[in-house]
């Protein structure tokens, strides 16, 4: 997709939901907040079922995960804790409310301002923080099929009440790519934060407004994750365009990304407009927060990932763009890390990282820290390159098997024998077997230096790269002045 | 003791007689009676518990307090008592008192209506704070009453199963919206009974059925469990036909709760201590514009005369003006509407409660249809209108409003408080009204909370206790004092109660 | 100060009463529409009262927040979570379809 071209005259916001996933309980209710892989509904108590009566509770390391990330983000951090309640119904809703915050009406978010510098192509962008609130997440709806045939709504409540962080930005990302640039780098900064981890499903979550210069916001409801954010922004981006382009203005509405049909459908089946009547949560009683216990936080912050990058330029001597990769990702930050503590050459770790571990991640679509590969393989995998016992070319070959299957590499090398032939005698009748395939390339051989690179590939290629370069080069050299002694 | 006067020569027939005290029926003795003769032996819980059912057997059919009557495990509670009694083992502060409870309070295993249609079949899973702590200190619950639906109302006419008779004139509303509550305990099918106090809801039933009803200071007693109407209203409060009574039940609810957000930690305390014949000191006010507009002179010669006996006893008052009361109404239903308009958006019909067959509907047919058929007339005017009162353009200008005159009138109640120890004055501006003569104007209807909802607005208790009677009806008095200071409400309610013969008049039944 | 007083139309009351899901009949929009209108009237007492210096009270009485420390209590039974509900199936909620 032709991002750049498009770029000029579009703003996008965005609306990140990301589930507090280090914490045990659920925002206002002490029931487990570890709900993944459960059973639907075992995860409810009055609470967070809205049984009539029941009353909230609010989760001290909620509002601890909400200012270290507020602090990371450089937000300025309010005062006092205040909840409102943001009034609408929905089949997803408990309470047919959700205990939010507001910054207006006498509310005040838990924080706002704040940026987080991003790496846009060859420079460096802040990305404008508006605000930032905590909230609780609705249940989980299931539907038959699409949502719009589905004869009926399945409900699992077990998500309702699960602490949510919502990170608003001003409207100034300029493409789809900025936008997930800035997504992988929040990403980063909250796992770093170890406040959310983005590997589990729908943990971090997106809605998106997009506008071009003389038409309205458009906003884009249901992005599920960091990964649809791209996608769903370009199909967004070219159907404005493509209705500009034709004379139609932008009408204000709410959309919502079909990630099945990969599109965007209008959601204004009604006319009518919504009206989430904020007001203060009076269930719950505000808090002043001190500045004191925002410091003890400040003095508790982890390490950043721009800090890390730094420090992997500085005491790996990674180039910039390496250790930005690799503090892009803790995950992938801390295999790094891992890995160089038992095999100090941090460069070749790092390109190996960077370059085929990070391709078949991506091609099997999977998480490093999901994958099976441990740092001690790939250690392991590189020593038997240094050894010579393998060579790079097979250790291409072996590396997508630890990444399946988890072995070490000894044993995928020794289970698909895929040692390095070193004997002579087996290179010798390799060679024997090329030349007396290749008689063409024999005789240019003979004459031209540059064919002997040829007939090597050859061999190497009938070993499936296993005989021993040099030798093979070698044993192929001395054949063919042995060939021209005759 | 007082001479009663001549407008209530007619209940002579009426008044108990003190020589048959001991041979009472256990459902007429007071609370601390039962737990003495409970205590020491002579009195088994379980034939309290048969006692009070006997009793409803005979009235409960002219009265209509109840809407659930759990026997059985009432019979249960007792028994374990009565083995408890038997076997020596330590007793709860409340051994064999039989109580009620309004039925918007939690039990677990019992239903739970609200007496609203939507709550049709529901039957929480959990109990209310105040529903534990009673069952811990050996109370028995006997039942869930009846009320105005969601406690919108002050006559409980708005209950989706019928009205609450007044026991003292069944023509005659009990007053709401603890209607169900008050008349329990005043037609005796009840020892003690919870009510809840939005605007007035255990003060104006206590003062139409002639008992003793209290409204804690706001954050006193836990609200985790009582289904809101107002959440920064509510307040759970007993009713009991003596202050003693009342006293022995609010050393029970009232305890902090980490479970509510707004419940303030205090430490507990036996507030039958402070129930001493001593008011010497003790400076009344009595606020000008609740003998004013719209109050009934009748009642407020019989308030006068309660004021004089308070006089007579040692305390000194003058009278005071509270300007901003005017305004009091306004700003309770705008305050109360609004946070019900969010408060009963839970009812949809999915997880709990009345529905629709819903095949082929779609989810906003399903809801619109259900709160249609579940919520009656005045809840759906209280929660459209508090819907506007919350939406973009009225925020400001009613919600965000009432708060801020809610500010002021809290300051000119501080005010008062800076000068007087206690207000004083009518609960009720009227005598009990008759079933259906308000309940068509809604608006004639909100008038009459006119002189309870000052002290929900600025979370200060206040008591309502028998002073007398109006054309054979009774009267209640309304003491109200700064917050937490419960221990003056009951000191003030018990000289007064001690020094004239209304809590000996039961009704004709 | 000239008083212009507010009306409730019968168009908003329609509306509000979406916004809160509730089906009304024609002739409830209509009583409705009056009772409002005299409700809102007497409401509008509180207009005359200054309150641009004043701060709303949310709660009346001094209360003090408290968190609760992120401790793992025990849930309802699945059972119990759905006894309640309309219809079930298979562990879940059978919730109206949403188009
Ligand atoms: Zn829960």
């Amino acid at each position: 997709m032709a991002n750049n071209t498009l770029n000029k005259n579009v703003k996008i916001g965005l609306e990140i939901h990301c589930q507090l996933t280090n914490l045990n309980t659920k925002l206002f209710c002490s029931c487990s907040a570890d709900y993944r892989g459960k059973p639907s509904n075992t995860h409810l108590c009055p609470v967070c079922l809205g049984i009539p009566g029941s009353l909230p509770v609010g989760n001290k390391d909620a509002v601890k995960d909400a200012i270290l990330v507020a602090l990371a983000l450089e937000s300025k951090i309010m005062n006092r804790l205040v909840f409102f309640r943001k009034n609408y119904f929905y089949p997803d809703m408990p309470k047919n409310f959700q205990i939010s915050q507001y910054d207006k009406a006498g509310g005040v978010p838990i924080a706002i301002g704040g940026h987080v510098t991003i790496q846009a192509g060859n420079r460096k962008k802040k990305v404008e923080i508006t605000r930032i609130q905590i909230e609780e997440d609705p249940a989980k709806l299931l539907h038959q099929g699409s949502i719009d045939i589905s004869p009926y709504t399945l409900v699992d409540y077990n998500r309702a009440g699960i602490a949510l962080l919502e990170i608003v930005t001003e409207p100034c990302l300029k493409s789809p790519k900025e936008a997930r640039i800035f997504l992988q780098k929040l990403r980063a900064i909250l796992e770093h934060l170890g406040v959310s981890d983005g590997k589990l499903e729908g943990a971090m979550r997106c809605d998106a407004n997009i506008s071009h210069i003389g038409g309205d916001r458009v906003e884009i409801k249901n992005i599920s994750s960091f990964k649809e954010v791209e996608r769903a922004l370009t199909f967004e981006i070219v159907r404005q365009k493509s209705l500009l382009s034709r004379g139609i203005k932008i009408k204000m509405e709410t959309r919502h990304w079909d990630d099945v049909r990969k599109l965007t459908i209008s959601l204004r089946t009604k006319e009518k407009e919504q009206d989430y009547r904020y007001f203060p949560e009076l269930d719950i009683v505000p808090i002043t927060i001190l500045k004191e216990e925002i410091e003890k936080l400040r003095r508790k912050m982890p390490e950043l990932p721009d800090a890390r990058w730094t420090r992997f330029m500085e005491k790996y001597k990674l180039p910039t763009y390496d250790a930005g990769v690799l503090t892009n990702n803790k995950a992938l930050g801390d295999f790094f890390e891992e890995c160089v503590k038992i095999y100090p050459y941090p460069k070749k770790v790092s390109n190996w990282i960077m370059t085929d571990l990070q391709r078949w991640l991506h091609e099997k679509n999977v998480e490093i820290s999901k994958s099976k590969i441990t740092p001690q393989a790939l250690v392991s995998m590189i020593r038997l390159i240094d050894k010579g016992i393998i060579s790079g070319k097979i250790a291409k070959r072996v590396l997508p098997e630890l990444i399946i299957t988890g072995k070490s590499p000894e044993e995928i090398v020794e289970e698909q024998q895929l040692l390095r032939i070193s004997s002579r005698r087996e290179i010798e009748k390799l060679a024997d077997k090329v030349l007396e395939n290749n008689p063409q390339a024999v005789k240019d051989a003979l004459v031209d230096e540059k064919a002997v690179h040829y007939l090597v590939g050859q061999l190497m290629k009938l070993s499936k790269g296993k005989a021993d370069p040099q030798l093979s080069n070698e044993i192929m050299k001395e054949k063919l002045k042995s060939f021209l002694n005759k | 003791m007082q001479t009663l006067p001549k407008r209530i020569k007619g209940f002579s027939n009426r008044l108990k007689s003190f020589e048959v005290n001991h041979m009472k029926k256990p459902h007429s003795l007071s609370a601390k009676e039962i737990i003495e003769k409970v205590r020491g032996g002579e009195l088994k819980a379980e034939d309290c518990v048969l006692s009070i059912f006997n009793r409803i057997e005979e009235v409960e059919g002219r009265i209509h307090a109840y809407v659930t009557l759990t026997k059985e495990l009432a019979l249960q509670k007792a028994r374990k008592i009565d083995a408890k009694v038997k076997n020596g083992e330590v007793l709860g502060r409340l051994p064999g008192v039989c109580i009620a409870l309004k039925d918007n309070l939690c039990t677990e295993g019992i239903l739970t209506s609200c007496s609203s249609r939507i709550l049709d079949g529901f039957i929480p899973p959990y109990n209310a704070t105040v529903v534990n702590l009673l069952l811990k200190e050996d109370a028995i619950i006997i039942g869930k009453t009846n009320m105005d639906e969601f406690a919108m109302g002050s006559s409980t006419e708005t209950s989706y199963f019928g009205a609450t008779k007044n026991p003292w004139d069944s023509s005659r509303v009990p007053g709401g919206s603890s209607g169900g509550s008050a008349a329990a305990v005043s037609a005796e099918e009840a020892v003690l009974a919870l009510g809840s106090d939005t605007g007035g809801s255990v003060r104006c039933p206590a003062s139409f059925c002639s008992i003793v009803g209290l409204k804690p200071t706001y954050g006193l007693v836990s609200r985790y469990g009582l289904i809101a109407y107002a959440n920064s209203l509510d307040q759970i409060g007993p009713l009991s036909r003596n202050v003693y009574d009342c006293a022995l039940l609010l050393n029970v609810l009232a305890s902090y709760d980490p479970k509510d957000n707004t419940s303030i930690r205090v430490p507990s305390q036996d507030y039958t201590q402070f129930l001493v014949d001593d008011i010497s000191d003790l400076k009344i006010g009595i606020p000008k514009e609740f003998f004013g507009e719209g109050i009934d002179e009748r009642v407020s010669k019989i308030i006068w005369e309660s004021i004089y006996t308070l006089e007579k006893l040692g305390a000194t008052y003058e009278e005071l003006s509270l300007p901003t009361l005017r305004y009091t109404l306004a700003t309770y239903y705008l305050i109360a509407m609004s946070e019900a308009s969010s408060n009963l958006a839970r009812y949809d019909g999915i997880r709990y409660g009345y529905s629709i067959d819903y095949d082929s509907k779609n989810w906003n047919e399903v809801y619109s249809k259900n709160r249609r058929i579940g919520f009656g007339s005045e809840v759906k005017r209280r929660i459209i209108l508090g819907t506007y009162a919350l939406s973009t353009g009225y925020y400001e200008e009613y919600y965000l409003k009432a708060l801020k005159v809610r500010t002021l009138i809290r300051d000119d109640f501080n005010k008062a408080f800076k000068k007087f120890d206690v207000l004083v004055g009518p609960t009720m501006p009227i005598p009990p009204f008759k079933i259906g003569e308000k309940i068509t104007d809604p608006l004639s209807l909100y008038l009459t909370d006119l002189l309870t909802v000052p002290v929900n607005l600025i979370g200060s208790p206040a008591i309502s206790v028998p002073c007398g009677f109006v054309d054979d009806m009774p009267i209640g008095m309304q003491i109200i004092s700064p917050a937490l200071r419960e221990d003056l409400l009951l000191k003030v309610a018990h000289i007064h109660e001690q020094n004239n013969k209304f809590k000996d008049y039961a009704p004709k039944l | 100060m000239e008083k212009v007083s507010k009306k409730i139309t019968k168009k908003e009351v329609e509306h509000i009463a979406w916004l809160a899901k509730i089906e009304l009949t024609e002739d409830e929009k209509n009583l409705f529409t009056e009772q409002f209108n005299s409700i809102l009237e007497y409401f509008q007492v509180i207009d005359e009262v200054a309150t641009d210096k004043v701060l709303p009270s949310f709660h009346a009485v001094d209360l003090t927040g408290v968190l609760r420390e992120d401790i793992v209590e025990p849930s309802l039974s699945r059972e119990k979570a759905l006894a309640n509900a309309s219809k079930k199936d298979k562990g879940f909620f059978k919730s109206p379809k949403i188009f």
